[in-house]
């Protein structure tokens, strides 16, 4: 059994590779992915959106206890990251040692390999951070 | 809507156990709830189970059916619900409501899950399915990490402590050495929590809730059925129910559970009391920062004071509000989908006088919170040993 599958890998490539989100012609807020709803006022009236690269640690944790599939990842930095346009987004935070890491650390996002089907699936890429020098 | 009370439990031990399927789990709880009830099997009339994820853990779905066939009872409506760990406590609601509104006069309502069949790291992963999958479990998280990211800010804004997170593992554990039905019943201390493995930084293995195996069933009636079974009925008197955004980075505030404290407003409104009226809570303390900030949420401490209630000793078994008498998710166990309708079988217990060594004295109206996910569903009921 693999998870997740290529089809839903495919379905939200550009997403992913591009950090894409929706904003809101009414009350101008951003979210991270594809809606058609605004969860915010409940226009329907949505443009999609690059979101922005940069952005800031609103909270962070280091996870030591991996699932299925990551088993043979070290622990690994997982925060929710505030972006300038003030969308926020779940991912890794890279290239730095956990020690280092603070609520409001400037970040960046980076495109970088997620993980791998199995041995003889898709690997997938998209997101994560990565403080900015 | 006329009045509904519980008239039977049952429990089954929570843990390890291995030589029990999922379907021996739900039919042991449920017949003993049955037999609390002292009504016959031909008397139920609908079934309500709570559970997560059987297809996942143990390939099986279609349970509604199953279990309905494996207590005899074919023939008569069987319904499966599904919210994360709240899918008993919203299970029960559904119940509830179908008995308060007319529908059936007596059911049974339950919850199951059988998960230690498989390794911590495919559990962690199904468990995960209970956050957005895409924009959370994709990138690698995991429940833990949820609820690290939550306590974290929690700690960053309202100086919450890692000590004061620690307290709530160990009142749960010695709440729990007292319940025989426990998954842990070892008392622990402070250095205990804080010399444990980390999990998901700032939580530790003990602040965490187990991955358990266990079942709990309650048979429900109309008011006038239930005083014909039972000399102690418990009346249900309050019930919400209330929903969040699926992924936690969508919500403004992480360091409160919204959806829990609309749930509440709104079983406290139906039951006409307030915060301070409740006597005795089982609160969903999948984490022991969840029971922080349920403290909060739930109105019994204000925004960011949840670690010093603990500290105070308020929800001790002796302070003014007892919190997870049970031992909670934290040493009862959490088996998903059985933990909402185990904390009413607490609660049950505990406003019958029948707690034993945990019992809260004088009990009259108690309230039970379950929460799926990192709270993206949250339910909370109220029941009372006075009718009202």
């Amino acid at each position: 059994m693999s998870s997740p599958r290529s089809p839903r890998i495919w379905q939200l490539k550009d997403i992913r590779y591009r950090l894409l989100g929706v904003e809101c012609n009414k009350c101008n807020k951003r979210f991270l992915g594809k809606r058609l709803v605004c969860p915010s006022c409940g226009s329907r009236d949505l443009k999609i959106v690059e979101l922005s690269r940069t952005g800031k640690i609103y909270s962070y944790t280091v996870v030591h206890t991996p699932p299925r599939g990551r088993e043979n990842y070290g622990p690994y930095i997982i925060a929710i990251i505030e972006l300038d346009d003030g969308a926020r987004a779940t991912g890794e935070v890279v290239d730095v040692d956990p020690s280092e890491v603070e609520i409001g650390m400037k970040v960046e996002m980076v495109f970088r390999r997620i993980g791998e089907e199995d041995r003889a699936g898709i690997i997938y890429y998209g997101y994560k951070f990565r403080p900015i020098l | 809507m006329r009045n509904v009370a519980i008239i039977g439990v049952g429990i089954t031990k929570f843990g390890e156990l291995w030589d029990k399927q999922l379907r021996d789990l739900f039919i042991d709880a449920s017949l003993e709830a049955i037999k609390d009830a002292k009504v016959d099997l031909k008397d139920i009339q609908a079934i309500y189970i709570g559970n997560m994820s059987a297809g996942e853990w143990v390939e099986q779905e279609h349970i509604g059916p199953l279990m309905a066939d494996y207590l005899g009872v074919r023939g008569i409506p069987s319904y499966r619900v599904e919210s994360a760990c709240a899918s008993s406590g919203i299970a029960f609601k559904l119940a509830y409501e179908a008995v308060a509104t007319g529908l059936y006069d007596l059911v049974l309502v339950g919850g199951v899950e059988k998960m230690t069949d498989v390794s911590t790291e495919e559990s962690t992963h199904h468990l995960a399915s209970a956050a957005d999958r895409e924009y959370e479990a994709f990138f690698g998280v995991t429940f833990p990490s949820l609820y690290a990211l939550m306590a974290r800010r929690h700690m960053y804004e309202y100086g919450t402590t890692r000590e004061q997170l620690a307290l709530v593992a160990v009142k749960n554990h010695r709440n729990g050495s007292l319940n025989p039905k426990a998954h842990f019943r070892n008392v622990i201390n402070i250095d205990t929590v804080l010399n444990s493995p980390i999990v998901a930084d700032p939580l530790r293995l003990f602040d965490c809730s187990p991955i358990s195996d266990g079942a709990s069933a309650i048979v429900i009636a109309s008011e006038d059925i239930a005083r014909k079974y039972s000399d102690t009925p418990i009346y249900i008197i309050g019930s919400g129910f209330a929903t969040d955004t699926i992924a936690l980075h969508d919500r403004s505030d992480i360091t409160f559970l919204w959806a829990t404290a609309e749930a509440a407003k709104k079983a406290y409104k139906m039951a006409d009391i307030e915060p301070n009226d409740i006597d005795v809570a089982e609160v969903h303390d999948c984490f022991t920062i969840a029971e922080i900030m349920a403290y909060e949420a739930l109105g019994f401490a204000e925004r960011g004071e949840g670690g010093k209630l603990i500290e105070e000793g308020v929800t001790e078994l002796d302070g003014k509000i007892p919190v997870n008498p049970s031992g909670g998710l934290k040493a009862k166990g959490h088996p998903v989908g059985a933990t909402g309708t185990a904390q009413i079988v607490e609660l049950t217990l505990q406003l019958r006088g029948e707690a034993g060594k945990r019992q809260v004295q004088g009990a009259e109206i108690g309230l039970a919170h379950n929460m799926g996910g990192s709270g993206s569903s949250a339910v909370v009921h109220i029941l009372s040993r006075v009718r009202r």
